[in-house]
């Protein structure tokens, strides 16, 4: 009836893990019972859990990774805490306890903190960036949230449930295999990177269309904003890219659900081809996750300089060259799986010639900086702070690039040199992205002080928690060690504890300035929807943005449009008369969508087959209810849309009719 | 109801057609590999070919692809495809064999 759900699924086996669930169960009791007390059930569930709006969506995206952010982080102060003490000792967590650990740490932050900070970004700016006023695909906009959350709901839920993987977050088989894994560790990992991956899927097919066919009038491949290019890559590299860990993570499910042998040792098997096909999609990750980033980047550092950004152009090919260099130098994650010296000199030599348009990019920042009036606001705190630490990390990548050294694989380098990359490359840019639209979406700023404060622990943290392992590494420390044995080791490692201490500080600091912003939100509000004196179309639309964000589709003469039209002094633009406006209407067959996909891939884990065929069913069902809902839109009537513009502070920014 | 693409008319035909062949197509190569009835490398070859054709049935009938010049945007994002699959194919398939032919 239960499959292999009994009693013993509850974590009694360690003190630690049995608290951790206690925190998570009351934790999600106490939300449930604020929102009751507070009686916003159904304001919540019209208002934002339906929602089709590409704003509301996206804010709930960045929500979800910002949430998943602090459990990441705790998985993480939990490892460097064991470290600093467990010389010669056992620590305070056992080994299978330690292992679960920097399984689920690395799991969420790559699929449950940065996909959905990126994907939230792409989903609030991109349309407006665009003139757009909403994605191609609404309805599957919400399918890939709700998947992408059910994703990280089966990660937490491992926690209270059974126990997570302890194969480490790329899962390489023999050891996840049923023969060495027989628990539902890897099966929690594999359902959540299937379910999450096909949000992740739709998510690039969603922006691809949106960005190709969704863009204002005028508005040529060209002149499209830096961070619009940088989301129609990501997109491209998405659709290509995550189809292969699908793949591989669904014929390790077959493996281990119906014995075949897809990555066994034995009967015809192949170990290194999941190897293979985890870095087809690994690598391109990389970018996917770091583009973006780029391009926010380029947005705050063009507009926080009072500059056109330079180089426009060659920062797009760069863009450019870096897809595509991505999808073709995998293998320098596996050079010591035995390939002979043509495979290993090919990869050794592509690798490193993404380092070229990478310092492109660098230079056409520095050069943007050149004599602009530079306004250290927290953004560009946090680019400054990333242009020199990303350097550093680059430079480590070019080292780790070439096959003869690979003596460090499997020390603490590659764990300093990955986090030196995905910290200040894509975390600092994703903050910076947070502070740099925050006031866009909610019509207030966020706190200066406590930005500043948040930047300086973040950055000095970061450079005390990691400098240390680069040492380690060199000193030839192998990375995931619940102990060790080498008293000279461990200075560095309370070192490295008091940087993650000062990261805790950096994540606190974040979460007062929401608090103190939000209780100042008066003082802290904006008049006009353009509060840093912006140059791309988003700051043309109100803030928060109108349900169709332009009341009249602009017009785009060139690059930068918006700053265009404030230099020919007509922002203030009213047209003569408003139109209808057709814009999606609310679907609740999203989150059902979602929800059922939980209780089907649950189910699958537990081997519950009658509750998976419950999960499956309702799937298809939400699918076909949407299908044939034929209200699926709704008409905002132009004297609506006239009110709406009546009140603004701002009017509509400028139109096909225009004067220009 | 969206406008059918091209103002044409919309059936169920070919979704059908392009349904039994993918059915097909993917029933010769599990067909073959249990019950092998040829050797191994020729079942290699039929299950590539199988899973080419595979590709082309679903561009053809469910995503209405075709080879009229109407489109130029379609036919830089097929070559774009079509490179980037030789790559990542391609690549894997030399890896593979040469890990391969030193380890095994």
């Amino acid at each position: 009836m239960l499959g292999k759900l009994t009693i013993d699924a509850l974590p009694f086996y360690s003190d630690i893990a049995m608290g951790g669930a206690l925190i998570t169960v009351v934790g999600a009791l106490g939300v449930v019972a604020l929102i009751t007390w507070l009686g916003q059930w159904r304001y919540l569930w019209t208002e934002w859990l339906t929602s089709l709006n590409h704003k509301k969506i996206g804010i709930m995206y960045v929500t979800l990774a910002l949430i998943m952010l602090v459990r990441g982080f705790i998985d993480a102060m939990m490892m460097r805490t064991q470290q600093a003490v467990s010389l010669n000792l056992q620590g305070y967590l056992p080994p299978a306890h330690f292992d679960q650990i920097f399984t689920s740490h690395a799991t969420i932050m790559m699929f449950f903190v940065a996909m959905p900070f990126l994907v939230g970004l792409f989903n609030f700016v991109v349309p407006q960036q665009i003139g757009a006023r909403d994605v191609a695909f609404p309805f599957m906009n919400s399918v890939s949230l709700w998947l992408t959350a059910s994703g990280a709901a089966l990660v937490v839920v491992s926690l209270v449930i059974g126990k997570f993987s302890a194969a480490g977050w790329s899962a390489y088989p023999p050891y996840s295999e049923a023969q060495f894994s027989p628990g539902v560790g890897v099966d929690y990992w594999i359902w959540a990177i299937l379910i999450s991956g096909v949000g992740s899927i739709l998510t690039g097919i969603n922006f691809l269309v949106t960005i190709v066919k969704r863009r204002a009038p005028g508005m040529r491949l060209m002149m499209m904003p830096l961070f619009t290019w940088t989301a129609l890559c990501t997109s491209i590299l998405i659709v290509f890219a995550f189809p292969a860990l699908t793949v591989a993570a669904a014929l390790l499910g077959l493996d281990r659900y119906l014995g075949m042998h897809f990555f066994t040792n034995a009967d015809g098997g192949n170990v290194m081809n999941y190897v293979n096909l985890f870095w087809i999609w690994g690598h391109p990750e990389i970018y996917i996750l770091l583009l973006p980033a780029f391009g926010i980047y380029s947005e705050v550092v063009a507009t926080f300089s009072g500059k056109q950004l330079f180089g426009h152009k060659s920062l797009v090919y760069a863009t450019a060259v870096i897809t595509a260099l991505s999808l073709s130098i995998w293998l320098h994650h596996f050079f010591t799986m035995g390939a002979s010296p043509d495979v290993n000199a090919f990869f050794g030599r592509v690798a490193p010639l993404i380092a070229v348009p990478t310092c492109v990019m660098i230079f056409d920042w520095l050069f943007t900086m050149y004599r602009g009036r530079v306004q250290l606001s927290v953004p560009m705190l946090f680019m400054l702070g990333f242009i020199v630490t990303f350097v550093i990390g680059g430079m480590t990548g070019v080292l780790l690039a070439a096959a003869p050294d690979d003596v460090m694989r499997g020390t603490t380098f590659l764990t300093a040199h990955f986090h030196n990359i995905m910290i200040p490359g894509v975390l600092f840019g994703y903050f910076a992205g947070y502070q740099y639209w925050f006031p866009k979406a909610f019509g207030f700023q966020l706190e200066e002080r406590w930005g500043r404060r948040a930047f300086w622990a973040w950055i000095v943290g970061f450079y005390l928690a990691f400098l240390p392992l680069y040492i380690l590494g060199f000193m030839g420390m192998p990375q995931r060690l619940d102990r060790y044995y080498v008293a000279a080791w461990q200075p560095y490692l309370i070192v490295a504890e008091g940087g993650a201490l000062l990261i805790l500080c950096g994540i606190i600091f974040f979460a007062i300035q929401l608090a103190v912003s939000i209780r100042d939100r008066a003082a802290l509000a904006i008049s006009t929807g353009d509060p840093w004196n912006g140059r791309t179309l988003e700051w043309a639309t109100t803030a928060p943005p109108a349900a169709y964000n332009f009341a009249v589709v602009p017009h785009v003469h060139g690059i930068d449009a918006w700053w265009a039209v404030k230099q020919a002094g007509k922002a203030g633009y009213r047209p003569a008369r408003f139109h209808d406006i057709i814009m999606p209407g609310d679907s609740s067959a999203g989150i059902v969508l979602g929800g059922m996909s939980f209780v089907f891939a649950f189910a699958m884990i537990w081997q519950i087959w009658w509750l998976a065929a419950v999960g499956g069913l309702g799937m298809f069902s939400a699918v076909l209810w949407q299908t044939f809902d034929d209200n699926a839109e709704r008409r905002i009537p132009a004297s609506e849309v006239e009110a709406i513009e009546e009140r603004r502070s701002i009017a509509p920014a400028f139109a096909s009719r225009a004067p220009m | 109801m969206p406008a059918p693409p091209h103002g044409g008319e919309v059936t169920i035909r070919p979704y059908l057609v392009g349904a039994v062949l993918a059915l097909v197509l993917t029933a010769i190569p599990f067909g073959l590999v249990a019950a092998r009835p040829l050797r191994p490398i020729q079942i290699f070859i039929v299950i590539g070919a199988t899973a080419i054709i595979q590709v082309v049935v679903h561009l053809r009938y469910f995503l209405h692809l075709d080879l009229k010049p109407s489109s130029q945007n379609k036919l830089i994002a097929l070559c774009f495809g079509a490179v980037v699959l030789l790559i990542l194919v391609g690549g894997t398939l030399w890896i593979m064999f040469n890990l391969n032919y030193r380890l095994m």
